[in-house]
């Protein structure tokens, strides 16, 4: 669990984890019952549409872009037109 | 003064603006008056736009003429506060608004408000709001449903003239069912997702709720079509689908679904005497059998989060929002199992094993849709839950939503009408109808035959329709 909480990136104290915990193993336990079915021979569905390769023109459509502060906006914490981002690197 | 213009249906509405006999002013102020009256106790809305915020109402000559039009809140509109219901995002305002609300705004909707739901629409109740829940206008000791328990919410309550949300497996039907209102979901890729805070990608559905069926019909036609930033949106045309809505369904096959599932005592009695309504019309009904929807649960559960943990990865409070500290339970637990059944090693036990028995599904629906034109089945296993009722199952949504998993993770459109008025607590029965890919002018033409000769719709008396 531990390792999982880590990997979802999620801030979740140890006693958090364990009332998750029980929740977790009730939900696998439902997904049980797909051994019934026989899928040996199926292919998966990854999307539903029947639509292939939709590309669009390499071109800049700037309509979509947004300004540099409407980017910028709606972000906490920003520093001379940058987002502020958590250190990553040499934290010791 | 109140003339209770906020009961007219979205077609009468447009009829008496057309006539002159009313304006859409008069009928935003009746709606809002029905808001400041009721949303403090049913906690409906999230926020909303007054009259005399509206600056939309010079705009006469389009399809709504400017009738007022709830927004469920994980929709986008810019600069407005758009909070997925979460306090992750509880101020964050996007610097673009979707795709659906341009269309909107182009065909003359008048946005009154945006609706609660279930944080990032995760669940069937509306409880798991982190702005509180909301109750069942039919009758507040009751769930609304959800996760567009909000919008449903606001068309009961006459808060609004129609409404929008968004269905990723039920979200909408499932609380049009519980609400007593019509619920649209359509094909996947028929509406576009683009600026839709999206859940689970492979399909994610926004489509209307509101009155009648007509309206439904009148407002799909508004939201439809091709959206170059949305690649799942085809070019294939946008039927007329309010006139096709006078189509007999004299001849049609019609496959009734789910009778021989155990748990559906309350439900299928109504759903076989909407059948004899159907038959009494000139359709064909008969009894179907079809892939059990137990392993439906299944995979959507899988998949829905799998899709999940990877969307909700981008709120990591660096661009917009608060930090992932202020996730809500459910979106952990959510997100922790997406990401479980994603990781390596279990991918193959989880995500693709669902994947396939995604596609066992959709075989199974075109192998029924070689004999049948629609089929049917209860929207709901029951009526509306009592207040709570969430807290006590991790699956409460996921069996809530068990009959209309399937057509989702297949991306087939559903229609829910109310097929049942239970007097004595005021709730209701939907009854739900499934057409093939892009045929929602089909569940549009059987739920509108169904709706006019039959007394479960709550406003055709007072519209006189």
């Amino acid at each position: 669990m531990k390792d999982l909480i880590k990997l979802a990136n999620l801030p979740i104290s140890d006693e958090q984890a364990k009332s998750l915990e029980s929740a977790f193993s009730e939900t696998l336990e439902v997904f049980k019952n797909l051994t019934d079915l026989d899928i040996s021979q199926t292919e998966p569905t990854n999307q539903v549409t029947g639509q292939e390769n939709v590309l669009r023109e390499d071109k800049i459509d700037e309509d979509r872009m947004l300004t540099q502060s409407q980017a910028l906006q709606s972000a906490k914490h920003t520093h001379e037109g940058f987002f502020v981002v958590p250190r990553l690197i040499d934290e010791k | 003064m109140k003339n209770n213009l906020h009961k007219l249906t979205l077609k009468k509405a447009l009829a008496q603006i057309q006539s002159g006999e009313t304006t859409a002013k008069k009928i935003y102020a009746d709606c809002f008056s029905q808001i400041e009256a009721g949303n403090k106790d049913l906690n409906v809305f999230l926020s909303t736009n007054s009259p005399t915020s509206m600056k939309q109402f010079e705009n006469p000559e389009t399809t709504l003429q400017n009738c007022p039009i709830a927004v469920k809140d994980n929709i986008c509109i810019e600069n407005e506060v758009t909070t997925a219901a979460s306090t992750v995002l509880e101020d964050y305002k996007p610097a673009y608004s979707a795709t659906l609300i341009d269309n909107l705004k182009l065909h003359g909707g008048a946005v009154i408000g945006k609706t609660n739901l279930d944080a990032w629409a995760h669940g069937s109740s509306t409880e798991t709001s982190q702005f509180g829940r909301t109750l069942n206008p039919r009758n507040p000791k009751y769930l609304p449903g959800g996760s567009s328990g909000g919008s449903a919410a606001a068309v009961a309550a006459d808060m609004c003239t129609a409404a929008i949300g968004t269905e990723t497996a039920g979200s909408i039907r499932q609380p049009a069912s519980w609400c007593g209102v019509v619920g649209l979901k359509p094909t996947y890729g028929r509406v576009s997702r683009y600026g839709v805070i999206a859940m689970a990608s492979s399909t994610d559905s926004p489509g209307p709720i509101t009155k009648t069926v007509e309206d439904a019909a009148i407002m799909l036609a508004c939201l439809a079509g091709h959206d170059s930033k949305d690649g799942t949106t085809t070019n294939q045309a946008v039927p007329d689908y309010v006139s096709l809505l006078q189509k007999s369904i004299s001849g049609l096959k019609i496959g009734i679904m789910y009778q021989d599932i155990p748990g559906l005592k309350i439900a299928n009695p109504y759903v076989l005497a909407a059948a004899k309504v159907l038959e009494s019309l000139g359709a064909k009904v008969e009894l179907v059998n079809a892939l059990d929807p137990k392993y439906a649960v299944s995979v959507y559960t899988i998949v829905q989060r799998a899709e999940v943990s990877s969307n909700l990865a981008r709120f990591d409070g660096i661009r917009f929002g608060n930090d992932r500290s202020y996730f809500g339970d459910e979106a952990r637990r959510r997100i922790l199992l997406g990401t479980h059944t994603l990781r390596k090693g279990y991918a193959e036990k989880y995500y693709q094993v669902a994947q396939k028995t995604r596609t066992l599904f959709i075989e199974d629906f075109s192998r029924l849709f070689s004999s049948y034109d629609v089929l049917i089945s209860p929207t709901s296993p029951s009526f509306a839950e009592p207040i709570g009722a969430s807290e006590d199952s991790v699956m409460f949504g996921e069996l809530a939503d068990m009959l209309l998993e399937p057509s989702s993770i297949a991306g087939l459109p559903g229609i829910s009408v109310p097929c049942f008025h239970d007097e004595k607590t005021n709730l209701y029965l939907g009854l739900n109808i499934m057409a093939p890919a892009w045929r929602e002018d089909l569940v549009l033409q059987v739920a509108h035959a169904y709706e006019i000769n039959t007394d479960w719709n709550s406003w055709r008396k007072d519209n006189n329709d």
